[in-house]
């Protein structure tokens, strides 16, 4: 019978089957950051352990580094105490470390796959829910608690259930203006925030076969927010040409036989899922969220629906968004005022997101009262866009140009929202407080269309601006 | 904790958390994940939702010494933190009963010991307006017959039957388990076509 991705991976990983009838799953790739590392380094300490597959595991800095300074020790004693703390585990326990002086360091889930570390076929875990990033290059990636990454540090193994499969199918030519963020917000409006709980997602379709590896990222990246622990992109001749020459990809013939072997991986024709959901590439306009949670959004054309449009469990969600965004029923998107931009995240702070935003702030300049950021992903996304002047473009249009972490996404760092401030954010959580105010408000959307609210200082539709 | 990890059934007092889609940021707001430990979560879990709604359960004294939550759909969806369900636990909680969970937190619940079953919604609100009207009234959660006693009401509850073997068993601390298949780990490994080299 035809196998699929997730079929094929989850065997070539199965230790044994565990007397709870969970499967003993390895995980190939184990990606750590200082937030939720150091009790399970403790906790192994405690146990006596060691890492069990130190040389598939490795490490980076990017919750809490600031992105302004990042002279040691940094104003933030505790912030220096984390990094401090991450920089002696991953020495006392053998662990390659991607810190601020390796020129690699930045968001987990953007150098993985820039370094070429995240590869098809591969099992990856990572104490971050947004490790279902890695999907896009065919792997089978999602994100764990801290317990779970002291049972990945000692044993390289996780206790798993494999999940259901629906496939989500995109199809026909994306619009101009129209990103992969604008397909996976539409995505988690159809489908809804709990619409993915069980289950994997595999994305197909020709609107997804037509996406650049990065677009691929911005997708899966966000499948946690559907509620699918992970999804991913069967590996194509795009995946291997974006991993091609990459430091920790396979190097000549081994790259090869490496492409011969993620050929194999891929979803076979005619293989079966329990479920699959299908979307109209075409009709797909710019989302902008209006809630406070990701499913909660609409095409910037349309207006804020009434809570009374909305299936009956969800209306007391609906009126309590509404109460706290401090938005009307019927109220349009477009022309909501913003005080804050933000370009960056693990969902996009890649090159091709910062090249989408320079494109709209080459012209005009940041609007009065607004305070921009431009986060870049990793040093290596930060170098890369300042090769191309685009540093420059965004300082000329008054946006501030940062270093690379994860920033205004969750405010961890000093990057955060003040008291009720509205930010436009190409992150992937408008949850309340979620920026580092308790009562700050978020409205996700595109880096482009970031970009064009920064200008204009409302939500604007950026396909007026191309 | 207690020192026993067999978790047969927990009995405690309930306390209701109504709405759905609670993710972890709430549970715990990301501030309080500054720190190399999970000590001191406890007194601030749910702590923004409790300053912007006084009437939050969690400040309730009715409810204060309460083990059962009772919450709606996908609670503790987003975030992968482990510090919101170590926040809970801390505060007390021992076990959740809801609508449906979001599967991180569930699965971090699980390697803590702390069982979250899932039951009907009608189920849910009878027991979270129940819950309201006698607080100090034991919930039993019975986690290996997967029901929910409250007073003469039994309310079916589901947990998959991994966690549940686990919970029952006491074998939920699962570094212990994994470790047991020894060099099994190492030869699946070798198996593996990118871990041996292309």
């Amino acid at each position: 019978m035809a196998r699929t991705l997730l079929d094929k991976v989850w065997d070539a990983h199965t230790v044994r089957t565990l007397p709870s009838g969970q499967t003993q799953l390895l995980i190939g790739l184990h990606l750590i950051h200082e937030v939720t590392t150091p009790q399970a380094f403790q906790m192994l300490k405690e146990l006596g352990l060691k890492v069990r597959m130190p040389d598939r595991t490795f490490g980076t800095l990017d919750h809490i580094i600031p992105t302004l300074s990042q002279a040691r020790p940094y104003a933030d004693p505790m912030a220096e105490e984390m990094a401090a703390q991450m920089i002696k585990n991953s020495k006392d326990f053998g662990v390659l470390l991607f810190d601020l002086e390796s020129g690699r360091q930045g968001i987990v889930h953007v150098i993985g796959p820039e370094l070429g570390l995240s590869q098809p076929g591969m099992t990856i875990a990572c104490g971050d829910s947004h490790t279902s990033t890695h999907g896009a290059v065919g792997a089978i990636a999602f994100g764990i608690g801290t317990s779970q990454v002291r049972d990945v540090l000692a044993t390289q193994c996780l206790a798993m259930a494999r999940p259901k499969l629906r496939q989500v199918r995109v199809d026909g030519a994306l619009g101009r203006g129209v990103y992969a963020k604008d397909v996976i917000l539409t995505i988690i409006q159809k489908l809804g925030v709990k619409g993915g709980v069980g289950y994997a997602y595999e994305y197909a379709g020709s609107a997804i076969e037509r996406m650049t590896m990065e677009e691929r990222l911005t997708l899966c990246n966000m499948s946690i927010e559907g509620g699918a622990r992970f999804g991913y992109v069967n590996p194509d001749a795009t995946t291997y040409e974006y991993l091609r020459g990459r430091p920790y990809a396979p190097q000549g013939a081994a790259f090869d036989r490496a492409v011969a072997w993620w050929q194999g991986i891929a979803t076979e024709p005619g293989a079966p899922f329990d479920d699959v959901a299908r979307l109209d590439g075409p009709a797909i306009e710019p989302v902008v969220t209006w809630g406070i949670n990701p499913e909660q959004s609409v095409g910037v054309s349309q207006r804020i629906p009434s809570p009374e449009a909305a299936p009956e469990a969800e209306r007391p969600t609906y009126r309590q968004a509404l109460a706290f965004m401090g938005f009307e029923a019927g109220q349009p998107i477009k022309g909501a005022r913003i005080d804050v931009a933000f370009v960056g995240s693990c969902t996009n702070g890649r090159l091709s997101d910062l090249r989408a935003a320079a494109e709209i702030a080459r012209k005009g300049t940041v609007a009065k009262g607004v305070r921009a950021l431009i986060v870049p992903g990793s040093q290596e996304v930060a170098k890369a866009a300042e090769a191309e002047g685009l540093h420059e473009v965004f300082q000329a249009a008054g946006f501030q140009w940062r270093k690379a972490g994860c920033s205004m996404c969750l405010g961890m760092n000093d990057d955060k929202l003040q008291g009720r401030e509205m930010s436009a954010s190409s992150s992937n959580r408008n949850f309340i407080g979620r920026q580092g105010s308790p009562t700050g408000r978020t409205l996700l959307m595109s880096p482009a269309m970031v970009a064009a609210a920064a200008i204009t200082g409302v939500v604007s539709d950026v396909r007026e601006m191309l | 904790m207690a020192s026993d990890p067999v978790r047969r059934q927990v009995v405690g007092r309930g306390i209701p958390v109504p709405g759905n889609d609670i993710d972890t940021d709430r549970i715990i707001p990301a501030r309080f994940l500054k720190a190399v430990t999970f000590e001191g979560l406890g007194e601030h879990a749910f702590e923004d939702a409790r300053k912007q709604e006084p009437e939050h359960p969690f400040n309730q004294a009715a409810y204060q010494g309460a083990g059962v939550l009772v919450v709606g759909q996908n609670f503790g969806c987003g975030s992968s933190r482990e510090h919101a369900p170590q926040a809970l636990m801390r505060w007390g909680i021992r076990a959740i009963v809801g609508g449906s969970f979001g599967e991180i937190f569930f699965g971090n619940c699980t390697t803590l010991g702390l069982p979250c079953l899932v039951a009907s919604l009608d189920d849910i609100a009878w027991l979270q307006r129940a819950i309201g009207r006698a607080p100090g009234e034991p919930v039993t959660v019975d986690v290996e017959r997967q029901e929910v006693r409250l007073g003469d009401r039994v309310i079916p509850a589901r947990i998959p039957d991994g966690p549940r073997h686990q919970l029952v068993g006491g074998t939920w601390d699962s570094t212990a388990v994994l470790l047991e298949a020894g060099s099994a780990i190492e030869a699946t490994a070798q198996r593996l076509a990118y871990v041996k080299g292309f």
